[in-house]
C-alpha cells in the first residue's frame, strides 16, 4: 500500500529518545537506586594463570555491614554464549584464566565497605606458567600446560578447515600469486558507560536483573542455568546502553553474582564495574595473524583466493566459536571469486577473553585481503578501484562458499566515493607525505541463525492500539544508542499514517516484551522491522474494515495518512486514526497483534556454513586521505570518505550517525588503540588515558554518502548500518599510507615507530606460527547458481 | 580512594554540606570524602551527571562550576559550597530545553547519550564565553570529553547550530 512516498521513513527526524538523553533523564543501569540496595565487589586474581587451592571468606563475612560473600563453590555451574563451548564460571572454581578473574563476591551496605571486605578474603593460589601469544598456544600441547581441560587438543579451542573450489587448480592457472602477512591487534569497546548490573530476589521468588546488556535474551537463559532457577521466574529487564560495540554481548560474572548476592541477602544488589575492570572483561577485538595467498588473471581478475587465521582468544571461549569462521566467511561477498579455501584456529591465551567488536571477526580479515588487492593493482598497473569494480559481485547470485546476494550497491559506493574524493586526480599525484587509500568492504544484516538452535523467531512484536489513539510497540530489543527503539516507533508510525510522538515503545524487558535476541551482528532494524510490519499487518484490515464501513468507501481507495485513514482519491474524506481505533474496538474487542521474523532459510548444509548468511548484505568503501611525516612517522587524517549501501535509509541522520561512529571507531584502530600486556600477563595499559582513542582532536571530516539500494528482504528496503561502514577505512588507512609514503604496513595500529621503521627498512614481516591444519571439509559451490527475488 | 585534603577533615567523617545547584540551596549530611560527583549522584539523586572512569580522563561527569566545566570526579563536594553547580538538569530553564539540547536532539548528535551530559556543559560554557566558535574552537574546548558514538560529526555540527539559533 505505501509503496509510493513515505511520511516517517527516510526523513531526518530527532530519535524518539534524544530530548531525555539531552536532559540527563534517561536512566541507565548505574542510576538505580533501589531501596536498602547493597553493594557489591568482585575480587579479581593478580594472576594470569594460577589453580586456586583454598579461599577463606570468614574475616570478610565477619565485618560490620557485610552481607554476604560468595565463591566459585556457590556457582559452580559453567556458562558462556555459545552453547557448545561453555567454559566460563561466574566465580572461578578451581582455576583463574587471565589476570582479572573473578575469585570471589561480596555485598555490603556501601562500596567503600565492599571493597575493604575484599581485603579481607584470603586466597591461596598455586601459580602457573601463563601462556601469552598465540605462538605459545600452539606450542604448549602437553597436557599440564592446558588452560582449559574440555577442549580436545591442548590450548586450541577451534579448528577450522573449508576449501570452496578446487584452489591447488585455480593457483596453477593464475598469471600471479601473491602472499603476505598481517597482523591486527586486538582492542577493546571502551563504550563510556562502565559495566553494571542490579540484582533483587524478591519476596515472592523471584529474581529480577536490570543489566547494561545488550543480549537481555541470552543473559536470561544464562542466569537460569547457572542460578538453577526456572526461566519463568526470572526477569531481565536491559537498561538503555550507554555504548555497547558488541562489549555487553556475553553473560558476565557481575551479572549473575549481583543475583546470587541478592539470593543469599534478600536486598536489591547493585555493581559497577571500575574501569579498569572493563579491561578485564575485555570481549574485544581479537588479535589476529594472517596469511593471505591471491590468484590473479593478467588483467587483475581474481582466480583463487586463501586465507589462513591464527585468532588469539584470550582466556575463555565467549564468541570465539563464531569469530573463527567469521575471519574466513565474508571475502567472498564483494568480488567474485571463483574458488577460495580457509584456515582458521582459535587459541587459548591467558589474557581477557576475545569476543565480539563491531564488524566479529571481519575487520582483520578484510584488513589483509584489501592490502592485498592493492598491491595486485600496483604491480599489475591497474586502478586499484578498476580492479574491483571489473569483478564485482552481482546481485541476485550464490558465492562460491554458497552465501546469497540479494541486493548490492558496491558499484554504486565505488563510483560516488571516487568522485567525491577526487580520486583519479590524488591517487598516486599527491606530493611525498600526502596521499590516498581506497578499499571496500560487506557485513551482515544481522546473523541467519540464532546462537542457540531452535525454530522459534529471531525477533517478536507486539503492538496494542489504545483507544485514544495511540499506540504501544512491544519489542525485546535494547536501544544500545543505535536507534533500535525509534525505529520501531518508525516502522509502526509509517504503516499507520500517523507521527512517531504517539507511539509509546516498550523495550528489553523479558517480562513485558517479546524475544528479540539481542542488539549484536546488525539484525536489530531488519528483524525487528520485519515483526513490527508483520504486526501492523495484522491490525490494518480491522481499522480499514470499520473505516470503510464508516465511510462508505471500498477498502482499495483507503490509506492511512496524516493521523487519519481517509480516501486516496479523495483525501478529504477521512476519518481520525483514534476513531478508528475506538471503531474497531467496538467491533473486534481489544486491539492488538503480535509479529514475528525468521530470516531466510540457510541455503548450505556443511559445518560451519551457519556463520556468514544473513537477511541481506550491506556494502561500504572509503577512501582516506592523510598527510604522513617521514621524518617524525606521524598520520594526521585529513579526510575521511565512506560511501555505504544500507538497503534504504530508515532514517538518514541514524544512518550517517552509524557511518561517522564507523569510521571514528576505525580510525582508532588503525592509528592508536590495543590491548595489550606485560611479560607478567598483566593488562599493559588499563585506564582512559593510556589506551590511547581519538579525541575532537584526532577526528577527521567525515563525509558519508549513503547508497540506496532498496533490499527486498528489509523492512522498507533497509539494510544494516551500525558495523559494516568500519570495515573499509582500516585498509584504507594503510593504503593511504603507502600511497603517501610508499611503504606498505601490514600491522595495525599504524604507529609512527612501525613507519620510522619500515622508511629505515627495518619493520620485520609479520610472523606466521608454524601449525598443520587438518584436511579440509571440500564444498562444491553450485554452478552460478540463480537464486529467486523473495516476493 | 580516600583523597587525603584540607587536614581539619576526616577521612569517612560526615559533614553538612550547604551547596548551591542549579540555582537552588540543597543541604545534605555527607562523607568529607565524597567527589562531588557522588554528592550528586547518590545524595542529591541529580543522577544526570554520569561517571566514565572516576579517574578525570574521559571529561563524562563534567559540571559547571560558576560556569567552568569541572570535572566532578575529582572534585570534592565539600570544596563545592559557596560556588553555583550547574548539572544537565539545570539546563532545562522554565520547562524550555536549551538551544545546545534542541540542536543535539534535531541533529542526531546523541546516541547512547552516556557522554551527553558532560560534552552538553562544556559546550554551554564555551557559548558563554565565545558565542560564535570556529569548529577548531568547538574540537579544542570537547577535546577532553570522549564520545565513543557519534565519530563527534555531530556533536560539532550542533554546537555550530545552537552557536547560530
Amino acid at each position: 500500500m505505501k509503496t509510493k512516498s513515505f511520511s516517517v521513513i527516510g526523513k531526518a527526524l530527532p530519535k524518539i529518545d534524544a530530548m531525555a538523553k539531552c536532559a540527563g533523564e534517561t536512566i541507565f543501569a548505574d542510576d538505580l537506586y533501589l531501596p536498602r540496595m547493597l553493594y557489591a565487589k568482585l575480587l579479581r586474581s593478580p594472576h594470569p594463570h594460577a589453580r586456586v587451592l583454598g579461599i577463606r571468606a570468614e574475616r570478610a563475612l565477619a565485618l560490620d555491614g557485610v552481607y554476604a560473600v560468595i565463591t566459585g563453590k556457590d556457582l559452580p555451574e559453567k556458562f558462556g554464549i555459545m552453547p557448545s563451548t561453555q567454559d566460563e564460571e561466574a566465580l572461578a572454581v578451581d582455576k583463574v584464566r587471565y589476570a582479572g578473574d573473578p575469585v570471589a563476591a561480596v555485598a555490603a551496605a556501601t562500596e567503600s565497605l565492599a571493597e575493604r571486605a575484599l581485603g579481607a578474603i584470603d586466597v591461596e593460589y598455586k601459580v602457573l606458567q601463563p601462556i601469552l601469544s598465540i605462538e605459545e598456544a600452539l606450542a604448549s600441547t602437553a597436557e599440564s600446560q592446558r588452560i582449559h581441560a574440555w577442549n580436545r587438543r591442548a590450548n586450541i579451542q577451534k579448528v577450522v578447515s573449508l576449501e570452496f573450489g578446487d584452489v591447488g587448480d585455480a593457483f596453477a592457472q593464475s598469471d600471479h600469486v601473491f602472499e603476505g602477512t598481517f597482523f591486527y591487534q586486538g582492542n577493546t569497546h571502551l563504550p563510556m558507560e562502565q559495566y553494571c548490573a542490579v540484582g533483587f530476589y524478591g519476596p515472592d521468588d523471584k529474581l529480577t536483573v536490570w543489566s547494561s546488556t545488550q543480549t537481555p535474551h541470552y543473559l536470561h537463559r544464562a542466569l537460569a542455568k547457572v542460578l538453577g532457577i526456572s526461566a519463568s521466574r526470572i526477569r531481565v529487564i536491559a537498561t538503555p546502553v550507554g555504548g555497547g560495540f558488541g562489549g555487553k554481548s556475553d553473560p558476565f560474572s557481575h551479572e549473575i553474582c549481583v543475583a546470587k548476592l541478592s539470593m543469599i541477602a534478600r536486598r536489591p544488589v547493585k555493581i559497577t564495574l571500575t574501569r579498569e575492570e572493563s579491561f578485564y572483561v575485555h570481549r574485544g577485538r581479537h588479535p589476529v595473524k594472517m596469511w593471505v595467498k591471491t590468484g590473479v588473471k593478467e588483467d587483475g581478475t581474481l582466480a583463487a583466493m586463501q586465507f589462513k587465521t591464527f585468532l588469539d582468544g584470550g582466556g575463555y571461549s565467549s564468541y570465539g566459536l563464531a569469530t573463527v569462521y567469521y575471519t574466513g566467511a565474508l571475502q567472498t561477498v564483494t568480488y567474485q571469486l571463483p574458488a577460495y579455501k580457509f584456515d582458521g584456529v582459535r587459541v587459548f591465551t591467558n589474557k581477557p577473553p576475545c569476543g565480539p567488536k563491531r564488524g566479529h571477526g571481519t575487520p582483520q580479515p578484510r584488513f589483509a585481503m584489501e592490502i592485498q588487492l592493492d598491491e595486485i593493482a600496483e604491480k599489475l598497473g591497474i586502478d586499484p578501484i578498476d580492479l574491483r569494480l571489473k569483478q564485482l559481485v552481482e546481485p541476485d547470485t550464490v558465492t562460491v562458499n554458497g552465501l546469497r546476494v540479494s541486493t548490492t550497491g558496491l558499484r554504486e559506493c565505488c563510483e560516488r566515493v571516487a568522485e567525491r574524493a577526487e580520486w583519479k586526480k590524488k591517487f598516486r599525484h599527491l606530493p611525498f607525505g600526502h596521499g590516498v587509500g581506497f578499499a571496500a568492504s560487506a557485513y551482515i544484516s544481522g546473523a541467519g541463525l540464532p546462537i542457540y538452535w531452535n525454530d522459534m523467531p529471531h525477533s517478536g512484536v507486539q503492538i496494542k492500539l489504545d483507544r485514544s489513539g495511540g499506540v504501544t510497540v512491544f519489542c525485546g530489543s535494547i536501544d544500545i544508542g543505535q536507534g533500535s527503539d525509534s525505529i520501531l516507533a518508525y516502522a509502526v508510525a509509517e504503516e499507520f499514517g500517523i507521527n512517531p510522538a504517539d507511539i509509546r515503545v516498550v523495550t528489553a524487558d523479558t517480562d513485558l516484551t517479546p524475544v528479540d535476541l539481542g542488539s549484536y551482528s546488525s539484525r536489530v532494524t531488519v528483524m525487528t522491522g520485519n515483526a513490527a510490519l508483520q504486526a501492523c499487518g495484522k491490525l490494518k484490515p480491522m481499522l480499514l474494515e470499520v473505516a470503510g464501513e464508516a465511510l462508505e468507501i471500498p477498502a482499495h481507495d483507503l490509506e492511512f495518512a496524516d493521523g487519519k485513514i481517509r480516501s486516496a482519491s479523495l483525501p478529504e474524506r477521512g476519518i481520525a486514526f483514534a476513531d478508528c481505533v475506538q471503531k474497531a474496538e467496538g467491533k473486534f474487542g481489544t486491539l492488538g497483534a503480535t509479529g514475528s521474523y525468521w530470516p531466510p532459510k540457510n541455503p548450505r548444509d556443511f559445518k560451519g556454513s551457519g556463520v556468514g548468511p544473513t537477511p541481506a548484505y550491506s556494502y561500504s568503501t572509503s577512501i582516506v586521505e592523510l598527510h604522513c611525516d617521514g621524518a617524525t612517522g606521524q598520520i594526521k587524517i585529513d579526510k575521511v570518505w565512506i560511501a555505504h549501501d544500507c538497503g534504504r535509509a530508515f532514517n538518514p541522520l541514524l544512518v550517517e550517525g552509524q557511518t561517522e561512529g564507523s569510521v571514528y571507531m576505525a580510525l582508532g584502530e588503525a592509528l592508536m588503540e590495543e590491548q595489550i600486556f606485560r611479560k607478567n600477563g598483566l593488562h599493559k595499559i588499563p585506564s582512559i588515558l593510556e589506551y590511547k582513542s581519538p579525541t575532537t582532536l584526532e577526528t577527521p571530516e567525515i563525509e558519508t554518502i549513503l547508497v540506496e539500494t532498496n533490499d527486498p528482504e528489509g523492512p522498507f528496503g533497509a539494510k544494516e548500518a551500525g558495523q559494516g561502514p568500519l570495515l573499509p577505512v582500516v585498509p584504507a588507512v594503510a593504503n593511504a599510507v603507502y600511497d603517501a609514503i610508499g611503504v606498505r604496513i601490514h600491522d595495525v595500529p599504524i604507529t609512527p615507530d612501525k613507519i620510522l621503521r619500515a622508511l629505515e627498512g627495518r619493520l620485520k614481516p609479520v610472523s606466521i606460527p608454524e601449525f598443520q591444519f587438518p584436511p579440509p571439509i571440500k564444498w562444491q559451490p553450485g554452478e552460478g547458481v540463480e537464486v529467486a527475488q523473495k516476493s | 580512594m580516600t583523597p587525603k585534603t584540607k587536614k581539619n577533615l576526616t577521612p569517612g567523617g560526615k559533614r553538612l554540606l550547604r551547596l548551591k545547584v542549579n540555582g537552588e540551596i540543597r543541604e545534605v549530611a555527607t562523607e568529607t570524602n565524597k567527589t562531588l560527583l557522588e554528592v550528586l549522584r547518590e545524595d542529591l539523586g541529580l543522577t544526570g551527571t554520569k561517571h566514565g572512569c572516576e579517574l578525570g580522563e574521559c571529561g563524562t561527569c563534567a559540571v559547571l562550576i560558576d560556569g567552568t566545566p569541572v570535572l566532578s570526579c575529582l572534585a570534592l563536594g565539600v570544596e563545592s559550597e559557596g560556588s553555583e553547580i550547574t548539572t544537565v538538569e539545570g539546563l532545562i530553564q522554565g520547562g524550555r530545553p536549551h538551544r545546545l539540547q534542541r540542536a543535539f536532539a534535531d541533529l542526531g548528535a546523541t546516541q547512547c547519550g552516556y557522554c551527553i551530559p558532560g560534552i552538553l556543559l562544556t559546550a554551554k560554557a564555551l557559548l558563554d564565553k565565545n558565542p560564535h566558535p570556529s569548529r577548531d574552537e568547538i574540537r579544542q574546548a570537547l577535546s577532553g570529553n570522549l564520545c565513543r558514538c557519534t565519530g563527534y560529526t555531530k556533536i560539532l555540527q550542533a554546537v555550530e547550530l545552537a552557536a547560530r539559533s
